[in-house]
């Protein structure tokens, strides 16, 4: 569609990418102020707060914690994932329906209650360690980009290619890995990035399953603040931020932003 | 084998959903019917309670209003960016996932620099002399929707612009060659063409701020507590489990039913559907 645009109308827009960007630009600023407490502009210029971080044994931590459970996660739920999204676009009749509801439960459940719940059965109830849990946890959740985001590229993929493949002998494992596989290389890349950022950032699940040593870059964030209100939490989101311009780099190369709005 | 292999390979996912997702939370849902003082001892004792019916009507309250200011802000936004040249376009679709992608520990905390006593916004009116004392923002209704708007208006930017993209151009220019004027085109045909995204939009917006809790425990604190937060609370402060409980079943409960009551009327309404 096109239409012109009034130029109140753009104006509007303009004032919508300023209340976006600029709480983000001010984080930066504060970050870098030479002062013990949180101010924008800053107020001389400092790289002391990022030091600080580091100082900091628990971020260095639970960073490391994040990013495994978020590999792990991911990983586990592309392994679960991926067989599930083929089958449901290779026999599509004969499966039945509430079968592709159940794989984007994680999504429709409170991810809150979805923490809790887990807590209670499984690391309380069932007695599983905190970590394991967590994994669990953050598999379930980033599932539905698994099966969805894969489900989309192979909705388009011609099994007729793979068929072929197999009738000229082929065994289907290794059809599997070397026509299928390459063909929605892009669907995979794009789930494993959604998920990945999906799990770093999340509060919801893992404000639950944390425990004595164990807990997660955000979870930590939250209890500092709690404590401290200095430029070091600023610090902290500029480097995740910087983590957010290191995912959307791959995306760009791989996909294209605009893979984004689709 | 056709059969193995398809119901074989959905079984490992369709095992971990049953076994660590659907189950527990049926059993946390189970625990609250039974109390011995009755199977709907809980939920009596929830609506019974003034603190806690305050707060399930303030997390609707939140939500219904940042679901409708998103919507607006979301659908103008995403209006413009549809008539955008290409790289125009680009650089506006990167502005919106930016905040997207960063977290929402970040996203709200911004805000509490901002809004804060000491924040940005107060120090700039005080200087201003627009204000003689700084205003407590911080721990209100208002803050705790400020960022929840902030959360969501970069998605419901992006899913809009996708539906928006998909109405065809010959839809939008027959009317235009047919003597409607703009603002008839997109009223009568824009609009109600995009009606489906919108109620997506909206669903999105609703559950997610609905059950929110990293936003409301940053902004809203203890004076402004949401189903999440207060969920957060009975369990891990209070370990009132059962109570913990009663709130999570009320949330699913919400939360499936604004689900499928939306998808069901975006459904009907969708005109192209025909």
């Amino acid at each position: 569609m096109t239409a012109r645009i009034h130029p109140l109308l753009g104006a509007f827009a303009i004032l919508v990418f300023l209340f976006l960007l600029a709480p983000l630009v001010i984080i930066v600023g504060a970050s870098l102020s030479d002062t013990t407490y949180l101010t924008f502009p800053p107020q001389g210029l400092t790289l002391r707060w990022f030091a600080n971080i580091f100082e900091i044994s628990a971020f260095r931590n639970t960073a490391i914690t994040s990013f495994q459970v978020a590999i792990l996660g991911t990983g586990l739920s592309l392994l679960i994932g991926i067989p599930a999204a083929y089958a449901l676009n290779r026999y599509r009749v004969g499966l039945p329906k509430w079968l592709g509801t159940l794989f984007i439960l994680p999504i429709l459940v409170p991810e809150i209650v979805f923490g809790f719940s887990l807590l209670k059965t499984i690391t309380i109830g069932l007695g599983l360690p905190v970590y394991p849990s967590l994994i669990i946890g953050h598999a379930l959740l980033v599932l539905p980009y698994s099966v969805r985001v894969v489900g989309a590229s192979l909705a388009s993929f011609d099994f007729s290619v793979e068929e072929a493949a197999i009738s000229l002998g082929c065994p289907p494992l290794k059809t599997f890995f070397t026509v299928v596989l390459p063909n929605i290389r892009a669907g995979v890349i794009a789930a494993f990035i959604l998920a990945f950022i999906t799990s770093i950032n999340d509060v919801s699940i893992s404000v639950f399953l944390t425990g004595p040593g164990i807990s997660t870059l955000p979870i930590q964030i939250l209890a500092h603040m709690e404590q401290f209100f200095d430029p070091t939490i600023a610090s902290v989101s500029v480097l995740l931020m910087l983590v957010t311009v290191g995912v959307m780099a791959i995306v760009e190369m791989t996909l294209g932003l605009t893979f984004l709005t689709k | 084998m056709n059969k193995f292999a398809k119901w074989g390979l959905t079984l490992p996912a369709t095992i971990a959903v049953t076994l660590l997702l659907v189950v527990p939370v049926l059993i946390t849902i189970a625990t609250t019917f039974g109390e011995p003082k009755g199977v709907f001892s809980t939920y009596t004792a929830f609506f019974n309670s003034g603190f806690r019916t305050n707060i399930l009507y303030r997390t609707l309250r939140i939500a219904l209003i940042t679901t409708a200011i998103s919507l607006v802000i979301g659908f103008l936004t995403a209006y413009v960016i549809a008539q955008m040249p290409g790289r125009l376009k680009s650089i506006a679709i990167i502005a919106a996932v930016f905040p997207l992608l960063t977290g929402v520990v970040v996203r709200s905390f911004a805000w509490l620099i901002i809004l804060g006593k000491n924040g940005i916004l107060n120090s700039s009116l005080l200087s201003l002399g627009i204000i003689s004392e700084p205003l407590s923002m911080l721990y209100t209704e208002g803050s705790v929707i400020v960022a929840m708007v902030y959360l969501f208006v970069p998605l419901m930017i992006l899913t809009l612009t996708g539906v928006l993209e998909g109405i065809p151009r010959d839809v939008v220019e027959a009317s235009a060659s047919l003597g409607a004027r703009p603002i008839a085109t997109f009223f009568q045909v824009i609009l109600p063409l995009a009606v489906p995204g919108l109620i997506v939009g909206a669903v999105l917006v609703f559950t997610g701020s609905f059950t929110s809790y990293a936003t409301p425990q940053l902004l809203g604190g203890e004076q402004m507590m949401m189903m999440g937060t207060l969920l957060y609370q009975r369990a891990m402060v209070t370990f009132d489990w059962v109570g913990a409980s009663t709130i999570a079943a009320i949330m699913v409960v919400i939360t499936i039913a604004v689900v499928s009551i939306m998808s069901r009327i975006a459904r009907r309404l969708n005109p192209m559907a025909v």
